[in-house]
Parts: C-alpha cells; structure tokens; sequence
C-alpha cells in the first residue's frame, strides 16, 4: 500500500511545506504517489537549479563560435573543419561518497551520455577530484573507490581518460567531490537536440532495462549528509559501462540516418526528468504507458519506473516511418528496444501502468513554475595580505622544495593515471602529466583538442571571488601553456548548503570572479552543473567552482609540454612579488592557511598568455609551463622530471625574501624554454610584459640559486613517493 | 595481404588498428563482425583489444563463442594469418587457438602504461622488421595480462621457439621489475606453431605515429604489409 500523500510525506521527500502548496495549486487536488514523487525529483535542488539559477545567469555564455550554450545536454563549439566539440563536466559526488566505486563510474557513464547523446562520439574524458585528509582513514577508500570505478568504467567504453586534477583537505573528509567531464567530436550540422516534436510520434525507449536502484537519487544529491548515509546505499546506480558502449555505437549508427527527432539521456531523475523536459523544451505533451517499459525486476509501481535511475537507458523521438530502421539498429547491438508512449498536444504528461493513470501534470507549471529562490548571501570576510619578510624560512629552498613535491597536492599522480587508459583512440598527443593540458588529436586531421580541469579550493575559500577568476585564469593559462587557442569552459560549481548565507555568498562571489575573467578572456561558459549541500553534519567544503577548459590547435605537432631539451635558456614570463598568503609553501611549510589570495590581473593574464602562445606557435618556445601551485621552483623541478634534464637556476632576486620569490603564487606566469633568451626578453619588454632569465636547462641536476643541488633522481623519488606509499599502507583500524 | 579486424561488441581499440592497418597497407582494412561466418577474401584476421561482451565473464571467453570465431579457427587450420592484441589474446587463448591464458595483473590493478617488449625471434610474418633480442616500446592497457600456462606448456613453447615478446628492460634485460603484470617468464605473447598466428598483450597499434609518442609499433605492420 501507498502511504497517505501529506505535507509530512512531501518534506520526507525534500520538498518545503511552501512548495508542496504549490504542488497543491497547480493540480488542484491532492497529488497521487507517484506525481508527489515526480514533482519532487524536478524540483530538487539538482534538478530544478533553484537557488543557483539567479547567479548563473550573470555567467557569458555567448561567442561567435559558441553553437549551443547551457540548457542543452552539453555545450556546442565551433572548432575548424566543420566540426563541433560537445563537453559538459558533471559532478557525482553524493554517490561517490557512499559507494565510491560505483558512484564515480557512474559519474563517467553519466556524463558521457550527455554529450553522445547530441551526436558527438566521446574522444576524451577528464576528471577532478576532491578528497578528505589522507590521515583520515576513511579517505583512502574513497581514493582507491573512484580511482577503480573511473578507470573501471572509462577503460571498457573505451574513451581514453587523459587528464583531470586531485587534491586532498580536511574540508572534503566527510564530502569528496568527483566532477567528470567528457569532451565529443560531432559535425557541426549534424548536432541533436532534445526538444520533442510532432503529434503522435513515438516516444522509444533503448538501452538497459529499469530496475529498483537509484530510485530518489536526485534528492538525495540535494541535501546535506548525516552519520547514516551508509543507508542510502541503495540510492545509488550501479554502472554497466558495456551496456554504455553498446548504447554509444548504437546511437551513433541510428543517428548517421535522419530518424531521430529528439534525443535525451536518462539522467538524474530517469524517465520523469527526460520524459518532462523533452515535451517541455518542445511545448507538446506526453504519454507513457509503463506496461511497455522494459524492467529488470517484477512488481514494479509507477513511482517507482518513474524515479528510476537505473543508467545505460535514453529516450527518443523518432520519425514514425523510420522506427522499423531503428529497431533493427538496436536488434544488432542487442539492446532493450520499446516504444514506451507517444507525443501529444495536451501540454500534459501522462503516465499509465496497468491501465490506470498514475500520473497526469500540466507540464508548464511543473517546469515554469518550479521554485526560484533568491537566497540571502553574506559575504566572505577579506583576509589580510600577508608580508613575506614577517615569516620565517625553517627549511631553506632545497628542502623546501622536496617537501612541496611529495606532498599530497603536488606529488606525482602516476599511481592514479597509471590505472586509467589515456591512449585508446590512438590520438592521445600528450598524455596525463606530460603538459600543462592535454592534448587529443581528432582522427584524420591535423587539428587538435586541449583539455584541462582547475579550480585552487583554497584561493576560493579565503576569497571566492578571486578565486572564481583565479580557476577559469588557470583553466585558460593551461591551455595557452600548449599553444591552443581557448575557446570555451564548462564549470561544476561545488558548494555546500545554500540555505546558509555564507555558502550563497561563496556562491555569488565566485559567479562573479569567474563572469569577469570569463569575460576577459574571451572564454564563454557552455556547460555547466551545480552541486549544494556538499556538507557533513554541519561541515562545508571548501567552495569548489572547478572549471573544464576546451581549446583547439590548428596543428597537435605544434603543441609543446613540460619536457625541454637540454641547453636552451629558461625565462619567466610575469610578474614575481613573492605572494605568499594561501601559498602551498605556506601551508605545508608553515604550517598555515591564512592570508589574501593572489590578486588575479585579467588584462595581464591575456597579454602573457598571448605572447607565450604566439611565441609556441612561431617555434620560439619550446617547452612551456604555468607556475601554479609551489611557484617557480616546483614549476621548474616539473620541468626537469618530465625531461629527464637538470637545470641551472642563475637569478638572485632583490627585495623580496627568497623563499617568497621562488615558492610565491603570484598569477599570469609560465616559464619558456628558448634558444635565444635575449632576443625574447626584448620582445617582451617591448610588449610591455614583464620576463627575466632564470638559467639554463641542462645537466642530471637541478641547481638552485642558494648553492642547493638536487639530482633529478632524487627529485622524482620525493615526487613519486607518496601515493605508492599511502596505499600499500596497511589501516591501524 | 588483405587484412580484416574483428569486431565483437565491447571492443574499443578497433580503431587504433584501423589507423596502424591503413598507415601500413595503403588502405582501410575490412571490418567484419562477430556474427559473420565467412572470411573470403581476407588473409590476415586480426582481433583488437577492449572489453569484448564486457569481460563479465572471463575476459574474452564470450567471444570466443562467437559464430565467427569457428571461422578464424578453420583460417588458422588452413594456415591463415591472425593477430590478436589485448582483449584479442585473450580471446585466442580462450578459444584455444594460442596455449596459455591470461589472469588478473598481479597487482589486481588495470596497467596503463609504456612498457618494453624484446623481440624473441625475428624471422617471422610479424617480427622481421624487427632484429632479434632488440626492445620496442609498447603500450600495455590491461586489468588481466598476467600470462599463465602449465610448466609442460611454457617448456613446450621455449622448445619450440615459440615465444615472441618479453617484457624487459629497455637494454633487453629481463627483470622482475618489469613484469609488472606478473606473466610467467616475462611472456608478453606467444606463436602458433606454425608461426602464423601471434597473439601479445601490449600495443604495437597505438605507437605507429611520432606525434602520439613514437612509432615503434609500425615495423611490426609493415612486416605484415610487405609479406
């Protein structure tokens, strides 16, 4: 028996007691079970956007070379030779916390539904992760969990995972974050969208059958976690990534003829958000009859196939003439095949099972009406700018500099992509590690993809602003470090209870930082998820805007790394004042997180970006690396493990202290490998751009300006110690 | 020499051969699918890697199964070319044209990584490109490449030559350092008997290009493209 349907029955399924007046309102009646239910999952946070829709408005969205922006499946840019990059980063990381394994692959099946579904094949996946303390005994799990289910489920579907990012903070011990992000090839003219269309043409179903799990997974993604979360377990989908690949060749089969309509993936919410919003987008009506859905389990209810999640299934509009055509597509792959409803003019959505209606919603009050909150924000507290020359340097620059590379956050992430295949394809031009980005050729051309995922959680922490700027600056500095042009991002806005002022402050200050670089830079958002309440027990993450950039070279053979060769001259570009609050120095040395962020100058950050991208471009530059996180000193020891070469570092810099020159975050800098450092440094000046020779490469050893030598042996073992060491680790408990 | 590439639903790396085949021969190579049972016209069967029907069972046992694979095993009889990489092994093995089998990494770990092969004998279709004892590069991608066959059996194939590449060190040598898949006697892949069908788990196809990384894999096609 089905419960009564009450206000108490809607909050248990996270709806307020204000919007279940609403739900009363438009259907001017008690709702059964089952509309209760999908009410609910469309207007959950995850779902419905409601208290971010407001903020991500102010997000440009819009370029000459932007095809479809958010509100598709995934975002569409125009990339040369009549083709179209598809990309969207989405975040899974309720699920990945309970059930690591299952949650993260699943993360990936997700997000490559989004973009094969408009038509793309899937050339590229990517992925950045978030994770509690390292002591925290729980976190290795979790590590090992997602690590397993990302490879697990990328490796069989066979799209080659070639780059991503990972740190480790207490903030995310009890709320890890895994946002995965798949980057598809289409022709630009051949983009498939998911707004229905026709009167009484088929709605079909293909792919896996439904079953019990994930039922209500879009509302348990909307809210915060508790000591109990073990018992949402059943809350999460399992992954089927052959079934995936299956689905990704049958659909592309199908969509090589002129059948499909529309076409959607069942995501988040399965059937109730696919079915309603493709009949939404398309301002028709819909009718299922679930008797003809295929089922894994018996004695399924309404509610139940309608708030499935069960992955590997979509959802299509086909041309009635060509449904013969299309069943024979998907007899070959062996897929589930079923004509589940049909498009009517009724701008309602009605469900039948078993000859009754469960369900009959007018669609537009269900979409239009879904709550919009304006949510009260209160603004992160500025920190102080923090003066070098007040802190002391205990360790000196050799030691330093070991210490920064083997720390969680910096040391080598081998042991992870060692277990993800980053060369299927057979176009994977730089691999994970060996450049700023990753670089993807597509088949047949010339032309290449580079890829890259940033955010620095702790520049958004102690200034959200800032560090919104600071994630899509890096994003697009990435892919300028390769000598691609940066065209668009995707971003995963990670955040914790919006119902707290001081979250939607982080909020809107990091929609604004990253509007003003976004804007700057020429670099449009086209994708996009949101994910609240990332908290535990009370407890936010850090605020964790990560940004998936996409640019494009003419040429992949023109594309340069972190490797240099020897005996070539090594020049900063930027500007050096030795920023050393919210450093990695600081915290890992010093032992502290406090202190202003490093400013983040726009302008600056486009004219060395496009200086030491004309310079790759015309062959001057011949390796290339930002420096990020650790500064110039890490920047350049990265330098040396990629290549195998040492290093001489000559420069002595004046007023500033020297931990703070060569481990200071300051932003917009990259080193270049040159034959000819003069002929360069008069170019820059004549830009106007600061640059300075820092040595020459060189040698097995990496010299610093102190006198310290470390061989380039000894730098890769400090580097690539951790991660080994961690997991062979037996837990005390 | 017209070479055709299986293709049994789950494989994935259908078209990286694809490339490594046509920068080889000059032209596209067939593409034929499990359910086909005839293979007219085609000289050298080759059988990519991935995770054919999932690897839900043991890894390539479904598709050994497969209607066609009647036909690759009539080719082989016949004295037919065929090379198996990866998943491709693993289904030779497993529908018992090549001895042996393939377990799990001893690591219990996928492997994505370069690796060395040292080329064991160099007077075949696939390796005379290649000198004897010298190493390559290659491209291991595998949850299950760990090489097992009884001691009568690895005996047997010693005896007769029959095996074709070792993981090594890139100077040649054989370490235990550089199994990391654990296969017994450092084996990367195995003859038939009559030297026609070769079957190894690392990928040649993937390094066929200096922009990819380098192209120490494309001798072993252009043996195959010249034979």
């Amino acid at each position: 028996m089905q419960p009564a349907i009450t206000e108490s029955l809607a909050k248990s399924f996270g709806l307020s007691a204000e919007e279940y007046g609403r739900v009363l309102a438009i259907m001017g009646r008690t709702p059964t079970f089952t509309e209760l239910g999908i009410f609910s999952v469309m207007w959950s946070e995850h779902c419905s956007y409601k208290s971010s829709r407001v903020w991500l408005k102010q997000l440009p969205t819009k370029a000459p070379w932007v095809i479809h922006g958010p509100g598709e499946n995934a975002g569409v840019v125009d990339i040369g030779d009549g083709l179209a990059a598809i990309f969207k980063m989405e975040s899974h990381n309720h699920p990945s916390f309970i059930e690591p394994y299952q949650g993260a692959a699943t993360g990936v099946g997700g997000i490559l539904r989004d973009v094969f579904t408009m038509g793309a094949r899937p050339i590229a996946n990517l992925n950045a992760l978030r994770f509690g303390r390292p002591e925290n005994a729980r976190t290795k799990r979790v590590v090992d969990g997602v690590v397993r289910g990302i490879g697990g489920y990328g490796n069989c579907v066979g799209v080659p995972t070639v780059g991503g990012e990972i740190n480790f903070h207490p903030a995310y011990d009890g709320n890890p974050l895994v946002n995965a992000m798949t980057v598809g090839i289409a022709h630009k003219d051949r983009i498939f969208l998911s707004a229905a269309a026709g009167i009484g043409n088929p709605v079909v179903y293909v792919g896996s059958k439904t079953g019990r799990d994930g039922i209500h997974g879009a509302t348990m993604a909307s809210a915060e976690f508790s000591a109990d979360s073990e018992e949402k377990r059943p809350t999460v989908q399992i992954g089927d990534p052959f079934t995936e690949k299956l689905l990704i060749e049958a659909c592309l089969e199908l969509m090589a003829t002129d059948a499909i309509i529309a076409i959607q993936d069942m995501g988040a919410a399965g059937l109730t958000s696919s079915s309603v919003e493709m009949a939404g987008k398309g301002n028709v009506g819909i009718e299922l009859d679930l008797d003809h859905v295929p089922a894994r389990e018996t004695g399924m209810s309404a509610y139940e196939f309608m708030l499935s999640e069960s992955q590997e299934r979509m959802l299509m509009i086909l041309r009635p003439d060509r449904e013969q055509l299309a069943r024979d597509i998907f007899a070959k792959w062996d897929l589930d095949f079923a004509i589940i409803g049909r498009i009517t003019d009724t701008g309602r959505i009605t469900v039948r099972h078993h000859g009754q209606i469960e369900a009959d919603i007018p669609l537009a009050p269900l979409n239009d009406q879904a709550p919009l909150y304006t949510r009260p924000i209160v603004d992160t507290p500025r920190q102080e700018k923090l003066n070098p020359a007040r802190i002391e340097d205990r360790l000196g620059l050799v030691k330093g500099l070991v210490t920064l590379i083997g720390c969680p956050d910096l040391c080598s992430r081998a042991w992870v992509w060692d277990q993800y295949d980053s060369t299927v394809g057979g176009q994977t031009v730089k691999r994970p590690g060996a450049a700023d980005a990753a670089i993807v050729k597509l088949d047949g051309l010339k032309r290449a993809l580079a890829l890259t995922t940033d955010c620095t959680p702790r520049y958004c922490q102690a200034d959200p602003e800032t560090g919104g700027a600071q994630a899509v600056a890096e994003a697009w500095r990435n892919l300028v470090a390769v000598g691609a042009l940066p065209l668009a991002i995707t971003d995963n806005m990670n955040f914790g209870n919006p119902e707290k002022p001081e979250i939607m402050g982080q909020f809107a200050a990091a929609i604004r930082g990253m509007a003003a670089a976004c804007t700057a830079l020429d670099f449009p958002v086209v994708s996009g998820n949101v994910s609240l309440y990332n908290e535990t027990e009370g407890r936010a993450i850090l605020p964790t805007p990560a940004i998936g950039g996409l640019g494009v070279l003419e040429d992949g053979a023109a594309a340069v790394g972190l490797a240099m060769p020897p005996w070539l001259d090594l020049v900063l570009i930027g500007q050096t004042t030795g920023w050393i609050g919210q450093s990695l120095w600081l915290r890992e040395i010093a032992g502290r997180e406090d202190g202003a962020p490093p400013p983040v100058d726009l302008k600056a950050e486009r004219a060395h970006g496009e200086f030491v991208r004309a310079g790759i471009l015309n062959g001057t530059v011949r390796a290339c690396h930002d420096v990020s996180d650790g500064g110039i000193l890490v920047a350049l020891a990265e330098m040396c493990m990629a290549s195998g070469v040492g290093a001489r570092v000559v420069t002595h810099p004046r007023d500033i202290p020297g931990y703070a020159f060569w481990f200071g975050e300051d932003q917009a800098r990259y080193i270049l490998a040159v034959a000819d450092a003069p002929g360069l440094l008069r170019q820059a000046e004549a830009a106007g751009i600061p640059a300075m020779r820092l040595g020459t490469s060189g040698g097995h050893d990496l010299t610093l300006p102190d006198g310290g030598t470390i061989s380039i042996a000894d730098l890769r073992a400090a580097h690539g110690r951790f991660f080994p060491t961690w997991m062979a680790e037996k837990d005390a408990n | 020499m017209t070479p055709g590439i299986i293709l049994f639903p789950g494989i994935n790396r259908e078209r990286d051969m694809a490339i490594a085949l046509e920068a080889s021969f000059g032209r596209k190579p067939r593409m034929l699918w499990h359910k086909d049972t005839d293979l007219t016209g085609v000289d050298l069967v080759v059988i990519p890697g991935g995770f054919s029907f999932g690897d839900y069972l043991r890894c390539g046992a479904m598709a050994a199964q497969s209607p066609i694979m009647r036909a690759v095993k009539d080719h082989a009889d016949r004295g037919g070319y065929v090379l198996g990489v990866c998943n491709g092994f693993q289904i030779l093995t497993e529908a018992g044209i090549l001895p042996g089998a393939l377990l799990r990494n001893v690591s219990l770990r996928f492997l994505s990584m370069d690796c060395h092969l040292r080329v064991e004998r160099a007077d075949t279709v696939f390796t005379n490109r290649y000198k004897q004892g010298q190493t390559f590069r290659a491209i291991m991608a595998h949850g299950d490449g760990n090489y097992f066959a009884d001691d009568a059996t690895l005996d047997r194939l010693e005896a007769e030559n029959r095996v074709a590449f070792r993981y090594a060190t890139q100077a040649g040598e054989i370490t235990p350092a550089v199994n990391l898949n654990g296969s017994a006697r450092s084996i990367a892949g195995v003859y038939s008997q009559n030297l026609r069908v070769l079957g190894l788990m690392p990928h040649p196809e993937d390094l066929v290009d200096p922009l990819m990384g380098g192209d120490d894999g494309k001798p072993l096609f252009d043996a195959l493209a010249a034979a």
